[in-house]
């Protein structure tokens, strides 16, 4: 039996190089838990049938002595939103049932030259708009830690393939906390990559300008060995950046000082927090002291507008971007029996989900003639704004802490007839979007409901290309060093 | 709205949907409150608002072999003939 509960990238490197398992008993011992937990979890959309097949290569490969990838024989569940050649990949949307990805995705490609194992294509919520899951298309996912509550969205999923011991790494996708959301209400890691850091080529597009691709995991080190696989610059995907400008700063910091600069924005507003939250990130600011970090008061004055501008610019760019899935050269076609663009309105209208629906008409409205500068274009300037508040904030510190969620993990349906609350999810975790940083999630105890223990997590946002002061500080406080 | 984005509803979903709107629009319409003065006065605000704009360019030429990908994106049409994407007629009699 292997121990996939404390089971790490590492480690289950160390044991396979030291054959006390093969990749295979790995992959089996996964194949496994799906095939019991799956059917309550609703983790996975489909399980790769030759995931076996893939892992027995590995171990052949190494019994050659060839040289071996850094995830050589490491089962990864995949979001629906990452093309996998040959795959059915639909976004857990009904507009694109039955699309067969017809190339991979770059950190597909990437994860296979690395010799990983891709176990299956995990759910999330319909085309990636959702904060709980259970907008999927194809029945929401549950948590593994209580089942009557949500894992967190979009990359819902992931983060409970993860988190009930069904991958042991995921990738997912965050446009405003997609990943990070759900690590924190499942009790792992998530990252959430500088934008450019990682190529987009072959991620279902939900908004161009802050969507990422990004592991989840169980530790610090494995979302960064994953990071360090995928990421780069590709030619493929013309955001993509390899060595980002101007970012010296933290990283030499990093190098010179033990200790360095953490920021708490003191504007941050708890409106609506769970005070256990609120309690949680203060005696986290006091551990971070005690691990020999400096803590700043720091201001972000616009803050207070990013979840306004985050749902401006997201359903504009989504419904600019969606507007392709008209069900005549992928995924659903429903025949209204009239003319084309009859077709066109009862694909859409059934095969979008009704979240989908609502994001496309409100970004339809916000990028109408009449109401194009009041909304679009002033949230534009906006994040012009708050682009400058983390850009002046970073002058002074090399990393800002937050929350990543208002509450622990929610009970299922408790949101789902409110969007806006839903929305509200996001107010810790969008503004790195929005501004094109990076950060991640970390673990940081937990609270108790109903006798359950639900983790809460801590969000660490730095600066544009600096994802290695995360990982310092996230290794640092969770003990991995 | 529903028709310019070409998403059929049912009244039931565009009446729920009017007063969601109406709500995440109040809500969203705070962005107007922020003050955007400082970004005109540094620049031109018609080009501050663009992000940082560069070009990239591929060699000029064929990126892969004609036809390469042909037959998968064809499989996935919902209707094709002979390697044709098959629609409705566009124009009426």
């Amino acid at each position: 039996m292997i121990d996939l509960k404390n089971l790490t990238i590492t480690r289950a490197r160390e044991s396979m190089e030291k054959g006390e398992f093969s990749a295979e008993d790995l992959t089996c011992a996964y194949l496994e838990n799906i095939k019991i937990k799956n059917p309550e979890l609703d983790a996975y959309l489909s399980v790769f049938d030759d995931a076996i097949d893939e892992a027995r290569k590995i171990d052949e490969k190494r019994k050659r002595g060839e040289k071996l990838g850094a995830l050589a024989g490491i089962p990864i569940a995949i979001k629906a939103l990452i093309m996998v050649k040959g795959r059915e990949i639909n976004g857990a949307s009904h507009i694109l049932k039955g699309h067969i990805a017809t190339y991979d995705a770059t950190a597909i490609t990437k994860l296979r030259d690395a010799d990983a194992v891709l176990l299956g294509i995990a759910n999330c919520d319909d085309s990636a708009m959702g904060a709980s899951g259970e907008n999927s298309g194809y029945g929401p996912t549950k948590n593994p830690l209580d089942i009557s509550r949500v894992p967190g969205g979009s990359s819902s999923g992931s983060a409970a393939a993860v988190a009930g011991e069904l991958a042991l790494v995921a990738l997912g996708s965050d446009t405003g906390g997609s990943i990070r959301q759900p690590a924190a209400f499942c009790g792992i890691v998530g990252l959430k990559p500088s934008y450019g850091a990682v190529s987009r080529y072959g991620l279902l597009a939900l908004c161009s300008s802050f969507d990422q691709i990004a592991p989840l995991a169980k530790t610090v080190s494995d979302a960064e060995i994953v990071f360090n696989i995928i990421k780069g610059e590709d030619k493929l995907d013309s955001t993509s950046v390899g060595k980002m400008g101007n970012l010296g700063k933290a990283k030499r910091a990093l190098k010179e000082k033990a200790g360095h600069t953490i920021g708490v924005p003191s504007d941050l507003s708890f409106e609506g927090c769970d005070p256990r939250v609120i309690a949680n990130f203060k005696s986290q600011i006091k551990s971070l002291e005690n691990l020999g970090y400096e803590i700043k008061d720091i201001k972000l004055p616009n803050i207070k507008y990013a979840v306004p501008v985050y749902y401006i610019i997201l359903p504009a760019e989504a419904s600019a971007n969606l507007a392709r899935y008209d069900g005549m050269r992928y995924g659903a076609h429903i025949d209204a029996g009239g003319n084309l663009l009859e077709d066109y309105m009862k694909t859409k209208g059934l095969g979008f989900g009704k979240e989908v629906r609502r994001r496309i008409i409100l970004g339809t409205y916000v990028l109408s003639a009449g109401y194009y500068d009041a909304y679009y274009y002033q949230a534009m300037r906006v994040r012009e704004l708050i682009k400058q508040d983390f850009a002046r904030a970073f002058e002074s510190v090399d990393a800002i802490i937050t929350p990543t969620t208002a509450g622990p993990a929610f009970k299922l349906g408790a949101k789902s007839s409110d969007p806006l609350k839903m929305y509200l999810e996001d107010i810790f975790t969008a503004p790195a979007n929005i501004a094109g940083l990076c950060a991640i999630s970390v673990p940081c105890g937990t609270v108790n409901e109903e006798g359950k223990e639900l983790p809460l997590g801590l969000q660490i946002i730095a600066d544009k290309g600096c994802e290695d002061v995360l990982f310092s500080i996230g290794k640092k406080f969770l003990g991995e060093e | 709205m529903a028709s310019l984005a070409r998403i059929a509803m049912d009244d039931d979903e565009l009446e729920e949907l009017r007063s969601q709107l109406d709500e995440i629009i109040g809500f969203v319409g705070e962005v107007q409150k922020a003050d955007t003065t400082s970004l005109f006065e540094l620049r031109d605000a018609s080009t501050s608002l663009l992000p940082e704009l560069r070009n990239v360019f591929r060699d000029d030429g064929a990126p892969h072999d004609t036809g390469r990908f042909t037959h998968d994106i064809v499989a996935n049409f919902p209707d094709s003939d002979r390697g044709y994407l098959r629609v409705k007629k566009i124009l009426e009699k």
